[in-house]
């Protein structure tokens, strides 16, 4: 399944990838944190939707993502 | 009626064992086994380097730091270098802000607030500027704020200088901005301030400002 930004509350609508936890073949659980953004002043942590196999990581360290968009494929 | 906030005040202690204890704060507040709690502390001189930052922010070479006794840690937050040390008053509220606001910009908002309600008790007029966070005098920075959120629930936060060593400042760029510098209480007011005092008006303005009823631990 696709694994998109989730909302990071009010009047943030992008923050960069700080860093992801696993890596692309990492068995991930549901509510673990993975990866961690960033805006200005925060750090976020943000936990895998699912559980599942962490497959294509699509955007990586340093990257600006929009809230809503594809970041990860999440498998069996 | 309000809900309550732990107030932990660790007293001087070093930067990376009041990070643990921040940690297991933390992972106790995410499983709801604590309630939101606020931690004091002051700690021995240290730089910290938040996710925005980098080494270049710091201007000494590694010999003055450890003649100094300044240690140095990257670390987890928003924000970029910044300096901690005796004479400061450090806070990190471990708040769940699922049960507050979901808004990570209007909890830095309000950290900044309760700075600017807590020095106006001692007739310092302080704000905010535009796209700095922190609290500012005139165009001198008070107090620095930078931040961590997991699960929607806070790590990290302020610090605000009371009497700090001003030359331990002058060896970084302050959160990387270069046209700005440092204040402090004491050096606004001419006086010296009662920390303890101090910290007992930061709380109160604290769980005004968050509708908290504070309790100490």
């Amino acid at each position: 399944m696709d694994f998109v930004l989730p909302e990071l509350g009010k009047g943030i609508d992008e923050a960069t990838i700080s860093f992801w936890m696993c890596e692309e073949g990492d068995k991930i659980n549901k509510g673990d944190d993975v990866i961690e953004m960033l805006t200005d002043k925060a750090t976020f942590n943000v936990p895998a939707p699912v559980s599942g196999v962490l497959k294509d990581i699509l955007v990586r360290e340093g990257e600006v993502v929009k809230v809503g968009q594809k970041i990860a494929e999440i498998g069996e | 009626m309000k809900a309550v906030c732990d107030v932990l005040d660790t007293g001087l202690k070093d930067y990376m064992e009041v990070y643990s204890l921040q940690k297991k704060l933390l992972a106790e507040r995410i499983r709801d086994e604590i309630p939101d709690t606020l931690i004091l502390t002051e700690h021995p001189p240290t730089f910290t380097i938040g996710r925005k930052g980098g080494r270049e922010n710091i201007l000494v070479s590694e010999e003055v730091l450890k003649k100094n006794g300044i240690k140095v840690y990257e670390i987890d937050r928003g924000g970029d270098v910044t300096y901690h040390g005796p004479g400061q008053i450090v806070g990190y509220p471990i708040m769940n802000l699922a049960k507050w606001n979901k808004d990570i910009h209007l909890y830095l908002r309000s950290l900044e607030e309760v700075i600017i309600r807590f020095l106006s008790h001692f007739k310092i007029t302080a704000g905010r500027i535009n796209n700095y966070t922190g609290v500012w005098v005139g165009d001198c920075k008070i107090a620095a704020i930078g931040i961590g959120v997991s699960k929607w629930t806070t790590f990290h936060g302020f610090c605000i200088n009371i009497n700090p060593d001003k030359k331990h400042f002058r060896m970084i760029t302050p959160c990387g901005i270069k046209d700005k510098s440092v204040t402090s209480l004491d050096e606004l007011t001419g006086e010296t301030t009662d920390m303890r005092k101090a910290k007992q008006v930061l709380v109160t303005e604290f769980g005004n400002c968050f509708e908290r009823e504070m309790r100490y631990a």
